[in-house]
């Protein structure tokens, strides 16, 4: 019963080979699948919009990351700028009529185009200077979103999004846009999943490495790189769109600043650099995490009496925060997902541990 | 738009950014001895002008009696980050490590505000605020005692420099392996060189915060120290000053121009794109070493 490697013996190489070749992961992820589908009858209407809903679709966002961080091993500092072309072009493609799967993925397209012309000038260089050049892209996008008024909309403006339609039917319902969510946030899961399986995988892998030795051995580093940023701004971007029709339901500049960016790489690293499950998990840690503890900080502080003012309860979730990614890159550097991975291989072999060769 | 206005605008604008210098002295300093690209020195900007609050306001101490105890405070702390969050990352990826640094940059700043709040609080220097004249042009006290503060400290570096101690972090920056082989504690010199670091910082904040007033906002000199160490080249003091002194006045006059046109923001906007076009044009900075990959 516990010892979930028990009489499987594959006997061909396409069992093998299979994404999932235990049963016992396959069945966890049928049941995770049910309970995804059955979610907007199971759970309440308040924790499907507001923890689910962006829950899916900022680990959508972070899979794309993971893909040029973990992946490709370059670090990009201006994901929220990624993210924040693809809201703010979709947007404005809806808002002009453009149907909403057309306006989500000219976010998308938007995004690419972007990312691939600074990719270009900025992947000259790697390491610290590259971080430094995603970083200037942050800023300078950021100020051209909040100061060309044709975008913005003005100074600070918040700019109303309409109703997201999808084949000609719009989506109003709460589970309407959680399925939005749900479907993208899987799509890219599989993307994600599959793409160690490939070529162009195993080609990132190996210009993270080393680029020079990946070029040594007939692997165009620059142009997987390229790949890299490119497909990962297109999630972004697409993400982005996404983000903002079925949660935010309106676009601002200071949605996609800085302080964002340094989010989503907290929520890489708190997952684990080029882990799926970790890429879930580091989510919804550092996006659920804050308001947790926030209520359990006042619960505590008000039934011991400690009389903690207004402003010291407010900053806490950061020093908590700040504390984690310290926390993380000390003791466990790869993160949530490699404590899963621990977890699931310790348990794989239960109680016959000893048997692991 | 007269060339008297422009000049005004570039001298303080100068000032200001030897200013920036400090912040990126403090980049440079823990670059050269251990290539950790050090993203938190905002927070310790940040972090050393509460500190001096805390003696001064909450001690009641004499502000000059605070100013050193909250250098000696922060060299510990520089020490104790240097030796309890940045080596044990030792030889890891630098998205790790730059990842690091972040992580201290939030850490710091967050637990400045929880216990000082956001609000922005005034540090007092007893510097005048009568307006000084230099012939015509209007100089900014502040930014010219500021000036004269980064200018004195980047001359006792270079004295520092050719002391024995000083002598001893240039061999670890050259090669540490090399170092290490000839017996010179490299833990040791990462160590002093972070303090430095942070007495460097310690330093901006309480200029800039004796300007601007003591808040969140002190960490945002980040940027424009990185800025000044990238287009300096990372591992030279004296590009610093130079870079620092070009892109302060490139940032003023540009924002004396441009700010009216689109109403405020340029100075971000500059310093960005000289961030851009350094990392584009020439990489390794003004004054910095070009150093070349081995397999």
């Amino acid at each position: 019963m516990f010892y979930r490697q028990a009489r499987i013996f594959h006997t061909n190489y396409a069992d093998d080979r299979k994404l999932f070749p235990l049963f016992a992961d396959r069945l966890m992820i049928w049941v995770l699948l049910l309970f995804a589908v059955v979610a907007p009858v199971v759970v309440s209407s308040l924790t499907l919009t507001s923890y689910l809903v962006p829950w899916l679709v900022w680990t959508a966002a972070i899979l794309g990351l993971n893909l040029i961080i973990g992946f490709a091993g370059q670090f990009h500092f201006g994901y929220a700028a990624v993210i924040g072309i693809g809201a703010y072009t979709s947007v404005h493609a809806a808002r002009h009529g453009v149907p909403g799967e057309i306006a989500i993925i000219l976010g998308g397209a938007m995004s690419t185009l972007i990312g691939i012309t600074f990719a270009f000038a900025a992947l000259r260089v790697k390491g610290l200077y590259l971080a430094l050049s995603t970083l200037a892209l942050q800023f300078i996008v950021d100020w051209v979103i909040s100061h060309v008024d044709a975008i913005s909309g003005g100074v600070s403006a918040t700019l109303q999004a309409p109703d997201l339609t999808l084949l000609g039917q719009a989506i109003k319902s709460d589970a309407g846009l959680y399925y939005v969510a749900l479907g993208w946030c899987l799509m890219v899961t599989w993307f994600m999943l599959n793409l160690k399986r490939t070529g162009l995988g195993r080609a990132l892998i190996a210009v993270r490495e080393k680029d020079f030795a990946a070029a040594v051995i007939g692997v165009r580093s620059f142009y997987y790189k390229l790949v890299a940023f490119a497909a990962s701004s297109f999630i972004g971007g697409v993400s982005g769109g996404i983000l903002i029709f079925t949660f935010y339901h309106a676009v601002t500049a200071e949605q996609f600043s800085i302080t964002v960016s340094i989010q989503a790489l907290a929520m890489v690293i708190v997952g684990g650099l080029g882990s799926i499950i970790g890429s879930y998990l580091g989510t919804a840690f550092i996006l659920l995490m804050p308001g947790q503890i926030n209520s359990f900080i006042g619960w505590l502080s008000g039934a011991m009496g400690l009389g903690l003012g207004d402003e010291t309860l407010a900053h806490i979730p950061n020093v908590i925060y700040g504390a984690l990614i310290i926390g993380f890159l000390i003791i466990e550097p790869l993160g949530l997902g490699k404590l899963y991975a621990n977890a699931r291989n310790y348990l794989m072999l239960w109680p016959f541990g000893y048997s692991r060769k | 738009m007269d060339v008297m206005y422009l000049a005004e605008l570039g001298i303080n604008g100068a000032m200001a950014g030897l200013m920036y210098a400090l912040v990126g002295m403090g980049v440079v300093l823990i670059y050269k001895s251990s290539s950790v690209p050090n993203l938190s020195q905002g927070g310790l900007t940040m972090m050393g002008a509460y500190v001096v609050l805390f003696f001064a306001s909450t001690l009641g101490l004499p502000i000059w009696v605070s100013i050193p105890l909250a250098l000696v405070t922060m060299a510990l702390m520089g020490v104790g980050i240097e030796r309890f969050a940045l080596r044990p990352m030792a030889g890891r990826p630098i998205v790790m490590i730059l990842m690091m640094t972040l992580g201290l940059d939030i850490f710091m700043e967050a637990i400045a505000m929880s216990f000082w709040g956001g609000s922005g609080r005034p540090l007092r220097l007893g510097i005048s605020d009568d307006p000084m004249f230099l012939g015509p042009l209007l100089i900014n006290r502040s930014y010219a005692i500021g000036a004269a503060v980064s200018l004195v400290l980047f001359v006792g570096f270079l004295f520092f420099f050719k002391t024995r101690r000083g002598v001893v972090l240039r061999a670890i920056s050259d090669d540490y392996t090399a170092s290490w082989s000839v017996g010179i504690s490299v833990e040791g010199g990462v160590a002093l060189s972070w303090a430095m670091s942070a007495v460097v910082a310690t330093v901006a904040g309480v200029m800039w915060g004796s300007i601007q007033g003591v808040d969140q906002s002190l960490s945002l000199l980040l940027l424009k120290g990185v800025t000044v160490a990238v287009l300096g080249g990372m591992d030279s003091l004296g590009g610093t000053i130079l870079a620092g002194l070009f892109l302060g006045a490139l940032e003023s006059v540009a924002a004396g121009v441009l700010d009216p046109i689109f109403g405020g923001g340029t100075r971000e906007l500059v310093t960005a794109v000289v961030l851009i076009l350094t990392i584009m044009i020439r990489p390794h900075g003004l004054f910095g070493r070009h150093d070349i990959e081995r397999l």
